[in-house]
C-alpha cells in the first residue's frame, strides 16, 4: 500500500462510518478497486453520491476520475481487460453485479462526454431517439417531452424553428446542450459529466455550469473536471484524487479553504499537477 | 542565410517536382491513352441495334449485344446481391463484435489475400466446386463467382468505413441505454452510411468488368436466356471471343461492348466519389 494511501486509511476511516450524518446516498462506493489488464488504476475508492447534491472530482491526468465516473455506469464493460472490483450500490442495489441489465442501469444514470457527441440525425430524433427506446408514446406526447428536455437544457429557444436540423449543424457548445437534452430526456436518476466544458468557449461553459446547478434539484450530479475554479463554482462536495487513491473528499468550501491534506493543498494552489 | 545551401534545396525542391509531375502525366496518359481508343474504336458501331438485336453469328452483317448486356446485368446483381449481405455482416463483426480478438487480424489477413487473389483462380475455384458437381456452366455459377470477388471488397470497405466512426459517439449510444446491436445499426452504420454505400457500388464497378471468373462459369451464350441453370452470355466473355475473331462485325462489336462497359464502370466510380465526398465532415 502507498504511504497517501496508508495517511488517507487513518484520516478518512472515521468518514468512511460518518456517511450516516452526511444525508440520503443515492451512490455508494465501498473498496473499490479498479485494473486496466494488470495496471491498478483506482485503489480501494470510499465515496457516497448524495442525491441532489453536485459531487467533483479534481486531480491530475490519469489520477484515476473519468475511470471512476466510467464505472457508476458501467462504461468500462465495452472494452476486454477492464475489471473493477469492490462494491457500489445505486439505492441499494449493486450495479457491479454481472446479470444486472446494464442498459436499464444507463438509462437510470446517463452521462455527458467531454466532446459533444450528437447523433448523425436531426436535432428532433437526437432527442426523440432515446425517448422512443424506452417508451411507446404517441406523437403529441413525444413532442411535449422534446421541447421539455431541451428547455431543460436551455437549448429550446436556440433550436425551437429548426428542429429538423441536423444535430451536427449546431455550434459545439449548442450540440453539448443537446447531449444533455437528450440524457434528460430518458428521465435518468444519476448525470454523470465527464470534462462537459473541456471543448468549449467560455460563454457556452458558463451556460453549462448554470445548467448544472439548475439539474441537481431533480438529479444526483457527478462532474469530473480539470478545471479548479469549475470545481469550486458548481459543485457541493469535491473530491481530490491522485495516482488512483482518494486523497480527500469533503464539503467543496472545505476542499478549497482548508483542506485537511498537503496533497490537496499543493494541488489547488498549482504546486503540482 | 548560406546562398549555397539555400540554392541546393532549391535545386532538390524543382527536381523532386519534375519527377512528380512526370510520373503523373505518365501514368494519367496511359489511361487517355486507353479511353481514346475506346471511343473512337468503339463509337462507330455504337447504335440502337446494341441494345436490341441478339450477339450475331460469324459473317453476319448485323447483330447486338443484348443478351451480353443482360446477361451482365442479371449476374451481376446477383453476385452483388449475395455477396453486399455477407461482406456487411463480416465487415460489421471485424470493426464491432471482434475488434479485440485474436482471430480478427487473422480474418483481415485472409480477407486481404482474397481481395488480392488473381480472378481467375476464383473462376476456377467455382468451376471446381459448383460447375463440376452440377453437371455444367450456369449462370448461377457465374453469379456465385462474381459474389466470391464482391465479399473481400465489401468485408474490407465496411470494416474500414466503420473503424473511422468515432468511438465516443459509441460511447454516448451506448450511455443512453442502447443495445449492441442497436449502437451498430442505428448508429455507427448511419455515421458511415455513405462510404458503405461507395464500398458497395466500387465493389459493383469491379465485378461489371470481370473476364476470367465467368470463362470458368457462366461461359456465354450465342442467344437470349434468362436461365440461371444454364450458359448466359456476358459482356466480358462476349468481348472476350469476340475480339479473337478475324470477322470485322465481331471485332466491331468487341469494341463497343468494352466502351460500354468502360463508361459503365466510371459512372459508377463517380457516383461512389460524389457520395464519398458527402461523408467529409462538415
Amino acid at each position: 500500500m502507498s504511504q497517501s494511501a496508508a495517511v488517507l486509511q487513518k484520516i478518512d476511516a472515521p468518514q468512511v462510518n460518518d456517511w450516516t450524518n452526511l444525508g440520503s446516498i443515492k451512490l455508494s462506493i465501498r473498496n473499490l478497486n479498479f485494473y486496466y489488464g494488470t495496471t491498478k488504476a483506482l485503489k480501494n475508492i470510499n465515496l457516497p453520491l448524495l442525491t441532489n447534491k453536485v459531487t467533483a472530482f479534481i486531480g491530475p491526468s490519469g489520477c484515476g476520475k473519468s475511470t471512476l465516473l466510467r464505472i457508476l455506469n458501467r462504461m468500462y464493460d465495452l472494452y476486454p481487460g477492464q475489471r473493477a472490483e469492490g462494491e457500489v450500490l445505486l439505492d441499494g442495489q449493486s450495479i457491479l453485479d454481472p446479470k444486472l441489465d446494464i442498459n436499464l442501469l444507463r438509462a437510470r444514470v446517463g452521462m455527458v462526454f467531454q466532446k459533444p457527441t450528437p447523433f448523425p440525425m436531426t436535432i428532433y430524433d437526437n432527442i426523440a431517439f432515446g425517448i422512443k427506446l424506452y417508451e411507446k408514446i404517441p406523437k403529441s406526447e413525444l413532442d411535449g417531452r422534446i421541447e421539455t428536455a431541451l428547455r431543460s437544457a436551455a437549448l429550446w429557444d436556440e433550436v425551437k424553428n429548426k428542429l429538423n436540423a441536423s444535430g451536427l449543424s449546431l455550434s459545439g457548445g449548442q450540440q453539448q446542450r443537446l447531449c444533455i437534452a437528450r440524457t434528460v430526456a430518458i428521465r435518468p436518476e444519476v448525470i454523470l459529466f465527464d470534462e462537459p466544458c473541456s471543448a468549449l468557449d467560455p460563454i457556452s461553459t458558463a451556460k453549462i455550469e448554470e445548467l448544472i446547478d439548475e439539474l441537481k434539484s431533480r438529479y444526483t450530479i457527478a462532474i469530473v473536471t480539470h478545471n479548479m475554479q469549475q470545481a469550486a463554482r458548481c459543485s457541493d462536495r469535491t473530491a481530490f484524487m491522485y495516482l488512483g487513491d482518494l486523497i480527500e473528499f469533503d464539503e467543496t468550501s472545505k476542499i478549497f479553504m482548508s483542506p485537511s491534506q498537503k496533497q490537496t493543498q499543493d494541488y489547488i494552489t498549482g504546486r503540482f499537477g | 542565410m548560406n546562398n549555397a545551401i539555400y540554392a541546393s534545396r532549391k535545386r532538390g525542391d524543382k527536381i523532386v517536382k519534375a519527377l512528380c509531375y512526370a510520373a503523373a502525366i505518365f501514368g494519367v496518359g496511359w489511361l487517355c491513352l486507353i479511353l481514346y481508343t475506346l471511343l473512337a474504336n468503339g463509337l462507330a458501331g455504337l447504335s440502337l441495334r446494341i441494345f436490341t438485336e441478339m450477339t450475331p453469328p460469324p459473317g453476319a452483317h448485323d447483330g447486338g449485344l443484348l443478351n451480353a448486356i443482360v446477361g451482365s446485368l442479371i449476374m451481376t446483381v446477383i453476385g452483388v446481391g449475395i455477396g453486399t449481405p455477407i461482406g456487411l455482416f463480416a465487415g460489421t463483426w471485424l470493426a464491432e463484435y471482434g475488434r479485440h480478438s485474436q482471430l480478427t487480424n487473422v480474418i483481415r489477413f485472409v480477407n486481404d489475400i482474397l481481395l488480392s487473389a488473381p480472378s481467375i483462380i476464383i473462376g476456377l475455384f467455382i468451376y471446381g466446386a459448383i460447375v463440376v458437381p452440377m453437371g455444367g456452366f450456369s449462370g448461377f455459377a457465374g453469379a456465385i463467382a462474381l459474389a466470391v470477388i464482391v465479399i473481400p471488397v465489401v468485408v474490407r470497405t465496411t470494416e474500414d468505413m466503420l473503424l473511422l466512426v468515432p468511438l465516443p459517439l459509441r460511447e454516448a449510444a451506448s450511455a443512453l441505454g442502447l443495445p449492441r446491436a442497436y449502437v451498430i445499426t442505428r448508429i455507427a452504420y448511419k455515421a458511415a452510411r455513405s462510404g458503405l454505400i461507395t464500398g458497395i457500388l466500387l465493389a459493383t464497378a469491379r465485378v461489371a468488368g470481370e473476364t476470367a471468373p465467368l470463362l470458368f462459369t457462366a461461359l456465354s451464350n450465342q442467344f437470349w436466356s434468362l436461365n440461371l441453370g444454364g450458359t448466359m452470355a456476358n459482356l466480358p466473355v462476349t468481348i472476350n471471343n469476340f475480339v479473337n475473331n478475324p470477322d470485322p462485325n465481331w471485332k466491331q462489336l468487341a469494341w463497343t461492348g468494352a466502351l460500354l462497359i468502360t463508361v459503365s464502370v466510371l459512372t459508377l466510380n463517380i457516383v461512389a466519389r460524389v457520395l464519398g465526398a458527402e461523408r467529409k465532415p462538415k
